[in-house]
């Protein structure tokens, strides 16, 4: 099946000119709420190959939404800007800007008049709460424009019949209503603007080609802030009286204490004002973060171990194996390559640690985090402390970045029960030796491939792929069983598997195709990084097309070009063989890998070089790890409708970052229960001196009118890259990752106490 | 509770504090300057770089007890005013490559391109690539790319 650009209830051009619903609301000024009429589910789906292609988990994401697309507001105020509280989490991929971009194309007014807030949790909003899986800009795309084109049509409307004239007459720029020589300004019509009574309204959306702020290039809105340390993050609030906690945690995930023997003395240690006894740690308040460390640490503890406490790298792996499907019989007269991929487990810790504010008094609670799910952040929190939701308010604070980590609320509702238990409000922060043993971790996995040829075709390819169970948020599983009946999917599947038939598909003709998933229950605490499966599944088969290439005798762009269904994806592939200079001389030790990936209805091409010459593996970086080095990285991406080019290139630079780590040094090592990792200098994730000399980014020009998801999507090609090239440089296809787990490269930070002690000496390391 | 005094972002301040408290508490938690950010405390990160004396120094790893009152401090907050400016260059390259992403690293990102930058100018030489590869800031939204590009505009303009 061809893969179409639009979404399956669009026939070609269905969404240009059409009109949209949505409300005038009674408020002081001017405020439109929106309705989203359509439903993405209700046309007829053509029964597919492999359903992603048809409907994937944005699709998911926008029909779980549409319901309650009416309930968010923007709004235009006597000051001439507007405002729009976004039910969704920022956390460095730049939802604020690219919603302020929308409002500023279809209201006329100058992007910095636009102020984007995050929403309290908003229970009645259900699914149009969650940030997770790309798929933010694809549910908010109509639903902001059609409001901000309706408050548009209502200025005019307002200004018309204060000048009685026709309002088809006037027209509207850089935040005033024009007629000629006469104007009025945004902020002097908002009040008269205004409605008593909800109102039901229509507004006509710009069509693409009218777009001047859509498809530009621009800055972040908050990056004034970021650049200044004006930007608050949740450890920055000051809320009354919420001074610092910090929890020492047991010495195996999820172990529970046993015994505390010596609370009230380290209560009584300088700036100590609280010790808490919680099942999996012990919390301190005091005066600073520095003295919670040293209380924390004096804490004598003895504990119990946790339910993964058997458990090191080696066992999971076997039992993953061991859970691996048969293999189907290649089909008569063809060759097989076979190949299995091991997958390590790998931090999602954001460099911002796990934080949150609480202040629960009898009755209510108040809460403040980054939050990706904030209303499963509140029936949490409602439920730890027996309290009705309504009593739990959770306010959206930004994010020092996610990665998956903020779709659980863990911190949140640790310190709303830290907050009872002291009666006193508190700011707890995970220490990042708790974020990286304690926190939530991209599961173990293991991709089993078989592809079989005969001639020059494919006949069949197959991807079992085991994984140690991933945790999904509470919201996106209740997205996935309230919505289950309109599913494109058989059976009954759980909500993994949902996640994986809907996030996974092969974009290549290789005859007979089947991917499946296998979880095994175990608790290790997980959850998604950047992705939950594609880095994973993609790394492998992009691997394995390699061999076919190989096999086959035909060159790896050739042979991609051959056999990929979708032209979007040859395309790309295209652009980046062409500008990154596929095939050209390189030293002996130096190759180039070229991998694509298509997911959200967007399109991906990495091409790396990647040197992996004695002097560069072996060079010495103090407390670093080395290893091969990408030296040129060129992403080609087409998300569909860039709504902001620069922020979709920003995704890029980080997604290939990622795969690179993911790809050659990020892992953790799980010895009996724990990851020995503790800091950034043992969970090597991409630094300066692993990163690219040269990156560059190519953002296609838009091939359709609609934006597609990006956040993730430059993971899995990049990793995937990273990996083929590798194979061509060294003559080894690699099968573990990273590649250089199997070497520890740091002294682990002991168990206990779980946070170490601050250094002393950093004057004596100025530069 | 001993007390302590050092010059801060231009002002001579006075706080109390137990000695070994470390000075990124000591700023954020008693003086409320959150600039320098709280990503491990134990001076790998880089997320807390400030300035003590013009040099880039973890401020997690000191003690307040180690800094006297001629000591000068400089979080992100004060940089600007070292060169008598609303932006200092460093900060307007931020801006002019677009590279925070969540920004939770960007103080401390800049503070130390600040002082590698002067250092190097220090030596007479131009900033290298090498010189960018010894940056041990983490920035886990992988913004390194544009952090290159905004350092090499930036030292031509400092």
């Amino acid at each position: 099946m061809e893969h179409d650009d639009r979404s399956p209830d669009e026939p070609d051009g269905g969404l240009r000119r059409r009109r949209f619903l949505g409300y005038l609301v009674t408020a002081p000024t001017l405020a439109v709420a929106v309705q989203w009429a359509r439903d993405p589910a209700a046309a007829e789906i053509p029964p597919p190959p492999q359903p992603e292609e048809i409907f994937d988990v944005g699709d998911l994401v926008r029909l779980a939404s549409a319901p309650t697309s009416g309930l968010v507001a923007v709004r235009v105020h006597e000051d001439g800007t507007a405002s729009f509280a976004v039910p969704r989490a920022e956390v460095g991929q730049g939802i604020t800007t690219t919603v302020a971009m929308l409002i500023a194309e279809e209201l006329d007014l100058p992007l910095d008049r636009v102020a984007v807030t995050l929403s309290d949790a908003r229970p009645e909003l259900l699914f149009n709460q969650f940030t997770g899986g790309s798929t933010s800009v694809r549910s908010l795309y109509t639903p902001v424009r059609t409001a901000a084109a309706i408050a548009r049509r209502r200025l005019v409307e307002t200004a018309a019949r204060a000048w009685n004239v026709n309002p088809s007459k006037l027209t509207t720029r850089n935040g005033e209503v024009l007629d000629g020589n006469r104007r009025a300004g945004y902020g002097s019509l908002a009040k008269a603007a205004a409605v008593t009574r909800t109102t039901q309204v229509s507004a006509t959306l710009k069509d693409p080609s009218e777009f001047t702020v859509v498809g530009r290039p621009a800055g972040r809105v908050d990056a004034l802030a970021a650049v200044t340390g004006r930007k608050t993050f949740a450890m920055d609030l000051n809320v009354p009286d919420a001074l610092p906690a910090m929890v020492r945690r047991p010495p195996t995930i999820d172990g529970t204490v046993d015994a505390v023997r010596n609370a009230a003395a380290v209560k009584a240690m300088p700036g100590i004002t609280d010790v808490a006894v919680l099942k999996h740690g012990v919390a301190v308040r005091g005066r600073t973060f520095g003295q919670c460390i040293d209380a924390l640490r004096a804490l004598d503890v003895t504990w119990r171990p946790g339910p993964v406490a058997g458990e090191s790298d080696g066992t999971v792996l076997a039992t993953l194996r061991k859970a691996v499907p048969r293999p189907s019989a290649p089909p008569p007269f063809s060759e097989s390559i076979d190949a299995e991929f091991t997958f390590m487990f790998a931090s999602n810790s954001p460099l911002e640690p796990d934080v949150a504010v609480a202040d629960v008094r009898a009755g209510r609670a108040e809460v403040w985090a980054s939050l990706k799910v904030p209303g499963d952040a509140q029936s949490e929190i409602a439920k730890r402390l027996g309290l009705p939701v309504g009593a739990v308010k959770v306010h959206v604070v930004e994010g020092g970045g996610s990665f998956g980590r903020r779709l659980h609320p863990d911190a949140a509702v640790e310190a709303a029960e830290i907050s009872r238990r002291m009666g006193k409000p508190v700011k707890l922060s995970w220490s990042r030796t708790d974020s990286v043993r304690q926190g939530r971790a991209h599961p173990m996995c293991v991709s089993r491939v078989r592809a079989s040829y005969r001639g020059g075709n494919v006949l069949a390819y197959e991807q079992r792929h085991v994984s140690t169970e991933t945790s999904f948020s509470h919201g996106f599983g209740d997205m996935v069983t309230t919505n289950a009946a309109k599913l494109p999917l058989v059976g009954n599947p759980t909500v993994a598997q949902a996640f994986f038939l809907l996030s996974q598909s092969s974009p290549y003709h290789f005859g007979t195709t089947r991917q499946t998933l296998t979880e095994i229950p175990m608790k290790f605490r997980t959850g998604s990084m950047r992705n939950v499966y594609s880095p994973n599944v993609v790394c492998a088969r992009e691997l394995v097309v390699d061999r076919l290439a190989a096999a086959m005798g035909k060159d790896p762009v050739g042979f991609r070009r051959e056999f990929l269904k979708h032209a979007k994806l040859r395309d790309v592939l295209d652009k980046a063989a062409f500008e990154g200079g596929w095939g050209r001389r390189l030293p002996a030790g130096v190759a180039q890998g070229v991998a694509v990936a298509s997911e959200y209805r967007a399109a991906c091409a990495v091409l790396v070089e990647l040197d992996c010459r004695p002097e560069t593996v072996n060079r010495r970086v103090e407390r670093g790890v080395t290893g091969p080095r990408v030296t040129r990285a060129l992403v080609v991406v087409d998300a569909g409708l860039p709504i902001n080019p620069r922020g979709l290139e920003a995704q890029m630079i980080g997604g290939l970052n990622d795969g690179i780590a993911m790809a050659l040094t990020a892992s953790l090592h799980i010895k009996d229960g724990v990851p020995l990792e503790g800091s950034w200098d043992n969970y090597f994730y991409t630094r300066q001196w692993n990163t690219p000399p040269e990156t560059r980014v190519i953002v296609m020009p838009p091939a359709s009118d609609e934006p597609g998801g990006a956040g993730e999507l430059a993971v899995a090609p990049s990793l995937a890259a990273v990996a083929c090239a590798y194979g061509r440089a060294t003559g080894t296809m690699p099968t573990t990752f990273p590649i250089n787990h199997a070497t520890l490269g740091f002294e682990p930070f002991p168990l206990q106490p779980s946070t170490p002690q601050s250094p002393t000496d950093g004057l004596d390391r100025a530069f | 509770m001993p007390t302590h005094s050092f010059k801060l972002n231009g002002k001579q301040i006075t706080v109390e504090a137990e000695d070994d408290v470390r000075l990124l508490w000591v700023l954020r938690d008693l003086l409320g300057v959150t600039g320098p950010k709280y990503g491990c405390g134990i001076g790998v990160c880089q997320a807390c770089t400030s300035h003590v004396n013009g040099k880039a120094v973890n401020i997690c790893s000191v003690p307040v007890s180690r800094i006297g009152p001629d000591d000068e401090v400089v979080t992100i907050e004060g940089l600007p005013a070292t060169v008598g400016r609303d932006l200092h260059p460093m900060q307007e390259a931020w801006l002019e490559y677009d590279v925070a992403q969540c920004g939770y690293c960007q103080p401390g990102q800049i503070m130390s391109a600040v002082a590698k930058v002067r250092r190097v100018r220090s030596e007479g030489r131009d900033i290298t690539d090498a010189d960018l590869d010894e940056l041990r800031n983490i920035c886990r939204c992988g913004t390194y790319a544009r952090i290159r590009d905004a350092i090499k505009s930036a030292a031509e303009k400092m």
